[in-house]
């Protein structure tokens, strides 16, 4: 039905969107990375960013966004997996995505208060006797507040995957003698670690350059890739040197696409991963 | 297939109707044409109410919005986009945008309320004969504490920010220039300092403030410490008047090793479509009653005479935040740096903000 033409015809739309919206902005920022503040062309902001400074800015960045994934799939994983199993799920999905439609903005000043010295978390450790302790401004209150906004990034293609599962699967690995553990390890879980790659990409690449929940909840004491690059568009207006570590977050941003990408089907899909 | 059409039909119906609505709102209201006054100017930073006098008074309508940093507004105007008729920037920021070609000549024969400035405040270095920019409010930067939460502290120097019994109570501004500067005032260099081995000094000292540091924060200081969740805080005049308005536990001190002076100006930048409109705003905010309630309501200096007149004794006396010409001699106004120099101040900043953890 569909000859060439109009098939030519639907591409279009595409074509528009890459070149104008990924292609040209990538092309962009690359332009800008080779020139210094006199608009000079230069390798400068390259070694730059190898100095100490923006390598430990690199590192600390990995660590708190390893954290913020780690914490979201041990929360996520027996979410979904709870949620696969009861009668509502539908309805208990859209709970957990509704909060992720308020502006995020709001979500964290919400934080500033329940996390402050008089709010409701230190009220509450009040009536055990335990005191008042400083929990806005700590990495706890920022690894929180981030697992909490990502949280529903990370339940969805589990979720997803789960649901997909064919139960007669777990029925026959328990007919055959596997133990809970067993049956997870080596059926469950294989059979849904696309979706676990999928929530991956998800929450830990936007949480590299996470910028603003780092000033408002860890009041600047973590920094991020994404810290650095408004501060440098804004505030420096060194352009030059902001695109070159938007570039490198780029290259970042590919790599881990690479690690979590699918494979080819087949290779995942019957467990023999290895 | 059908109901795609259909679909796509609707939206596209629907955003001609929304459109010409818009349209429509605009031409009743007058947006970006000759009888608006677009104005850039900081968050809380005027009393609204004086806007709504304005438009009944003059007939122009205001569209106004907010800025949090001088180097964002500039970027913003430089960018084009909005035909803004007024901005506030502060004399460095002045000096930056003349040199760019950002700002349009004043033409004082509109002002006739210019008279009403304290001399003090004219003819400074960063614009000569106030060609291009007239004083809004001025102001210092200093420590705002609370004694009730301290043990006698009183910060006549920068030095008791790194006494040892204010861990973890310290907030300071994000801004690099505020911090470094801080830094280099402890040290009694020059807040203007591009010596490399000063730089390097006062960041090893701030690298020594690490342990009181609770936080670097922006606007969201003022709730903090009104709710006395810090001790002390770096922060400029008017927001510490802010702070103890709403908490009057909260005291203000600027150090006696120096500190910033600063000044807010109004200007006319390149890209205003209403002049008349602008001058008719700059000569209304300069009016003694108006600068008088705006003052009031927003806590920082005002350098108009006649308004000081007007206002509260109590307040317009008070040393915290009129400090006398011999105090303000002793404080330093922020020159333009360059760019380069401002790139090493904010390396030097992110490497103090990344070692606070």
């Amino acid at each position: 039905m569909q000859t060439k033409n109009t098939k030519t015809l639907y591409l279009i739309p595409y074509f528009t969107w890459i070149v104008l919206f990924v292609i040209a902005p990538i092309g962009l920022i690359t332009y800008y990375s080779f020139f210094d503040l006199s608009g000079n062309f230069t390798f400068d902001n390259y070694r730059n960013f190898f100095s100490s400074v923006y390598l430990t800015l690199t590192l600390s960045s990995f660590w708190y966004a390893f954290l913020i994934t780690l914490f979201s799939l041990i929360i996520a994983y027996p979410t979904a997996y709870w949620l696969t199993k009861t009668k509502h799920k539908q309805l208990w999905l859209l709970l957990i995505i509704i909060p992720s439609w308020i502006n995020l903005l709001l979500k964290t000043y919400a934080f500033i208060g329940i996390f402050g010295l008089y709010g409701p978390i230190n009220a509450f450790l009040n009536v055990f006797g335990i005191g008042e302790q400083q929990i806005l401004f700590t990495d706890f209150s920022f690894i929180f507040v981030s697992v909490y906004i990502f949280i529903p990034f990370m339940i969805l293609p589990i979720f997803n995957a789960l649901d997909k599962l064919n139960p007669s699967l777990i029925d026959a690995s328990r007919d055959l003698g596997a133990s809970s553990w067993t049956t997870f390890s080596k059926v469950i879980f294989p059979l849904t670690v696309n979706g676990v790659k999928a929530g991956i990409q998800a929450v830990f690449i936007p949480s590299l350059s996470l910028f603003m929940i780092t000033r408002l909840i860890a009041g600047n004491k973590v920094i991020t890739l994404g810290t650095a690059i408004e501060q440098q568009f804004l505030v420096t207006q060194n352009w030059g040197m902001g695109s070159t570590i938007a570039v490198f977050l780029i290259i970042f941003m590919v790599i881990i696409m690479i690690i979590t990408g699918q494979r080819e089907k087949g290779a995942t899909s019957n467990g023999k991963n290895k | 297939m059908k109901e795609i059409v259909r679909a796509v039909i609707a939206i596209i119906v629907v955003c001609i109707l929304l459109f010409v609505a818009n349209d429509f709102l605009n031409k009743s209201s007058g947006k970006a044409g000759s009888d608006t006054v677009t104005i850039f100017n900081w968050g809380e930073y005027i009393d609204p109410d004086l806007i709504a006098q304005f438009e009944k008074e003059s007939g122009y309508r205001v569209v106004y919005e907010t800025f949090d940093s001088n180097e964002a507004m500039m970027t913003k105007i430089e960018q084009g986009g909005t035909s803004y008729d007024i901005a506030v920037p502060s004399e460095y920021a002045i000096e930056k945008m003349k040199e760019n070609d950002l700002l349009l000549p004043i033409d004082h024969s509109k002002i006739p309320n210019f008279k009403n400035i304290d001399p003090y405040f004219l003819d400074l270095s960063f614009d000569p004969k106030n060609k291009y920019s007239i004083p809004y409010f001025w102001g210092t930067v200093g420590i705002v504490f609370n004694p009730s939460l301290l043990d006698g502290q009183t910060f006549e120097s920068w030095e008791t920010l790194w006494d040892p019994s204010l861990k973890g109570q310290v907030l300071l501004v994000d801004s690099a220039r505020e911090v470094i500067g801080m830094g280099l005032n402890s040290l009694g260099y020059s807040l203007n300092s591009t010596d490399e081995s000063e730089l390097q000094e006062a960041s090893a000292k701030l690298k020594m403030l690490t342990p009181n540091v609770k936080a670097i924060i922006g606007d969201e200081v003022t709730q903090l410490m009104i709710n006395e969740e810090a001790a002390v805080a770096l922060t400029w005049s008017g927001q510490a008047a802010d702070m103890m308005w709403e908490n009057e536990e909260l005291d203000y001190a600027v150090p006696e090793e120096g500190s910033n002076l600063w000044f807010d100006n109004m200007v006319i930048p390149k890209t205003a479509a209403n002049l008349e409109g602008a001058h008719a705003f700059i000569n209304f905010m300069l009016d003694a009653e108006v600068a008088a309630q705006n003052a009031d309501y927003v806590g920082y200096s005002t350098p108009n005479i006649a308004a000081t007149e007007l206002m509260d004794e109590e307040v317009t006396s008070d040393e915290r935040f009129y400090p006398s010409e011999e105090i303000r001699d002793n404080l330093e106004v922020y020159n333009n740096l360059g760019l380069k120099m401002l790139g090493k101040y904010n390396e030097l900043f992110l490497e103090f903000k990344m070692g606070t953890n």
